[in-house]
């Protein structure tokens, strides 16, 4: 615990907004209306660098401070020659998927499409006829 | 950089930490740290969820996984399946969905809405919701007045059983005059089966820090006072290191946020008598005097702790003052009915499928609250009464369902809002036993020091043991009905004058129960078991001698393969022989 005193409210705010990150995850689950990000983690997932996918899409989230987003773990979705696979869930919209996902393409997939609303058109997996 | 992607919440409410949600939560720790997760995922002690009837609860964000019944055992699976494969461990479940629970729908968490979110003992957490900022703005932007006219805005009323205007309460205080106030935060909760104070102070202590800072800060006190019994050892604890966290932040003790508001807070611990939450007893209690309580008026906000004008509240009425300053007197009155504004904390118990702790909008229905939220009676039985408002209230028939809920609608069944205490009755149940189990609570805690009170109570007690046994008159009605009204009208506090309530309301309600009793010398629910009477049906009976070897008195006679029978005189009604037979020939009426 800091000895140091809130001296102002302005302190104070400052103080909430860098104890936010301690709850955040919390409050984004919360919400009704956020966007989730799944990356599939199962060993086929994890085996092809999943993990730092996932790393990379927190970072992200975080540098970009976004709160209405949630980046979730799931299972094997069945296309293990795609993987790592990250799956796009934005409120009243398609999920959108991705395939052979890096780090570098995780920042990109928060950055167009989170906060751009662009879907990036050449890394989709083809899921046509597919459920 | 923070690379936590998920947290699990563990509750760390007394209802749970009693069905090893601890050991859970150094279970989980143990799972993610052999995994070599623990830069992902925190494991965090929460406050009361209010399920308590599936506790242990673990909730899992952000995917807002809500887990139920978890043992220790279960952190295996629990971190193996979903937090490595990102698989929802269906068997911890509660229903099909992760996240949709009926209990929770109809809810609405203003005074609670930080139970089960936050670490308790964390003040950066409480901060991160918004923490002091109420009294951050109520210290730079706004006179004691303003205050003073929000909280009068809101309608807030008080949550320790009265109702009484919380405003008008600071406004009194703020204008008595004096050089010296106190504010009190009354956490005696003295109600069998009321918890709400507890869970509040459990998992969301600084709420209640802050908001004594802001009453001190309207009403002119430098100084606050948390009484609270010593039988809730883990709320005592969490307040304390509350405490000594504001300190250390400033946001307790002198020049608050640099302002000239100066402000602490002490705990004071009772020792769990019922007539202490009475608030001129408390403060006796306080100064060290015997927990007696005294004539009024004077009242608190002119003569209180140590003679000094004093603003005294509940734990739920203070929970709901930083939400008031922070959004509004407008959107808190625009909660609820017409006279009774805001939400209500009830504490669910009894017969009923979800025992927990829920919060709902002044004016729901009485049946959606047992039915939609409470899930029903348990066991399929059939709903008989609710008893609400602790000893000091009555019970509410089956036929009353359809009432709102709300200060003046309670009022008029005979019982009343209280503390919040919700004690669901079903057919087992007997009336006339239940007003005597309350009113022996009250014979039991009355503290002596006025007659009515005193010997009163304890006359009507030992009519209603007279009735239980069979003993009882149809004059013994009247008496009854007598002597409570003279002891409503005489008795000093409002311990005495309102221990008669659940005999009056029940025989207001239930009045055949209680002719029953005495004319047909037979307890309908049959609970009384002085009453009961076990007769073995002949035409059932196969003469296995089972029943009279099992007879502790003995006082059943007969021979193999011959129809048994009982010696009523000798009888105890223990009911072994009734559990014991195998062929169901034993009838209890
Ligand atoms: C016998 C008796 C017991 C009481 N117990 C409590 C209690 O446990 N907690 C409480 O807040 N108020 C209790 N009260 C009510 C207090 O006297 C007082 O009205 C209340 O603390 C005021 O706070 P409020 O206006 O916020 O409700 C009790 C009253 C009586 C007569």
């Amino acid at each position: 615990m800091s000895g140091t005193k809130i001296k102002t409210l302005d302190e104070l705010r400052k103080i909430r907004e860098r104890s936010k990150a301690g709850t955040k995850l919390r409050l984004t689950g919360e919400s009704g209306n956020r966007v989730t990000i799944s990356v599939g983690m199962a060993t086929c997932g994890i085996a092809a660098g999943a993990r730092a996918v996932m790393g990379a899409l927190i970072d992200s989230i975080n540098e970009n401070n976004l709160e209405n987003v949630a980046v979730v773990a799931t299972g094997c979705l069945g296309y293990c020659y795609a993987e790592p696979l990250v799956v796009v869930t934005v409120p009243e919209e398609k999920p959108v998927h991705y395939a052979n996902v890096d780090e570098d393409l995780a920042r990109k997939i928060i950055e167009l499409h989170v906060i751009g609303g662009e879907i990036i058109g050449n890394s989709q997996l083809i899921t046509d006829g597919l459920t | 950089m923070n690379r936590i992607r998920m947290h699990m919440l563990v509750c760390g409410g007394t209802g749970c930490v009693s069905c090893d949600s601890t050991e859970v939560k150094d279970a989980l720790v143990r799972e993610i740290m052999e995994h070599g997760l623990e830069n992902e995922v925190q494991v965090t002690i929460t406050g009361c969820f209010g399920f308590c009837e599936k506790g242990p609860i673990v909730k899992v964000y952000p995917d807002n996984v809500f887990y139920v019944r978890v043992s220790p055992d279960d952190a295996k699976i629990l971190v193996g399946e979903h937090v490595i494969k990102g698989r929802v461990v269906e068997k911890l479940l509660y229903g099909d969905t992760p996240s949709d629970i009926p209990f929770y729908k109809k809810q609405m968490r203003i005074a609670l809405r930080n139970c089960g979110l936050i670490d308790p003992e964390k003040i950066e957490d409480y901060i991160s919701v918004d923490g002091y900022e109420a009294l951050g703005r109520v210290l730079t932007g706004m006179t004691p007045q303003q205050v003073i006219g929000v909280i009068k805005g809101s309608g807030l009323g008080g949550r320790g059983g009265g109702g009484f205007p919380t405003g008008l309460k600071w406004e009194l205080t703020a204008k008595a005059a004096g050089d010296k106030k106190y504010v009190i935060c009354n956490a005696d909760e003295g109600d069998p089966g009321a918890f709400m104070d507890r869970s509040i102070l459990e998992g969301d202590p600084h709420s209640i820090l802050e908001a004594m800072a802001i009453a001190g800060y309207a009403v002119g006190a430098d100084e606050g006072v948390v009484y609270i019994r010593a039988e809730y050892p883990l709320a005592v604890e969490r307040l304390q290191k509350a405490i000594n966290q504001a300190e250390a932040f400033g946001l307790l003790g002198d020049h608050i946020l640099g302002s000239d508001f100066s402000f602490r807070v002490g705990i004071n611990l009772g020792a769990g008598a019922f007539v202490c939450g009475e608030e001129t007893s408390l403060m006796n209690s306080v100064q060290g005097g015997r927990g007696e309580p005294r004539i009024k008026p004077p009242f608190p906000s002119e003569t209180g702790l140590w003679s000094k004008p004093t603003s005294i509240n509940n734990v739920e009425t203070f929970a709901n003052i930083c939400p008031i300053i922070l959004n509004g007197a407008e959107w808190f009155s625009g909660i609820g009915t017409e006279k009774s504004k805001g939400t209500k904390v009830f504490a669910l118990a009894g017969k009923i499928n979800n025992v927990g702790l829920v919060e709902v909008p002044m004016g729901m229905r009485l049946g959606d609250i047992i039915y939609s939220i409470g899930g029903g009676v348990r066991g399929g039985k059939s709903f008989k009464a609710v008893q609400t408002g602790g000893p000091s209230g009555g019970c509410i028939p089956a036929s009353m369902l359809d009432i709102s809920i709300d200060y003046e609608s309670l009022s008029e069944t005979g019982s009343m809002m209280g503390s919040g205490g919700m004690i669901v009755m079903d057919e087992d149940d007997c009336m006339v036993n239940i007003a005597k189990f309350y009113l022996e609570f009250t014979v039991d805690e009355s503290c002596g020091k006025c007659t009515p009170c005193r010997i009163g109570n304890r006359r009507m007690h030992e009519i209603l043991s007279r009735i239980t046994k069979g003993g009882g008159t149809l004059d013994d009605l009247e008496q009854l009905k007598d002597l409570g009204e003279i002891i409503k009208i005489c008795s000093l506090c409002g311990l005495g004058q309102t221990a008669p309530n659940p005999v009056l309301s029940t025989l207001h309600h239930f009045y055949d129960e209680y002719e029953a009793h005495i004319v047909d010398k037979r307890c309908p629910a049959g609970a009384c078991t002085e009453l009961l009477r076990y007769t073995i049906i002949a035409e059932k009976c196969i003469g296995c001698t089972l029943c009279a070897r099992s007879c502790p008195v003995p006082c059943i006679s007969g021979e193999r393969k011959k129809v048994h029978d009982i010696i009523q005189e000798k009888c105890i009604k223990c009911g072994i022989c009734y559990k014991k037979c195998p062929v169901d020939a034993i009838e209890r009426k």
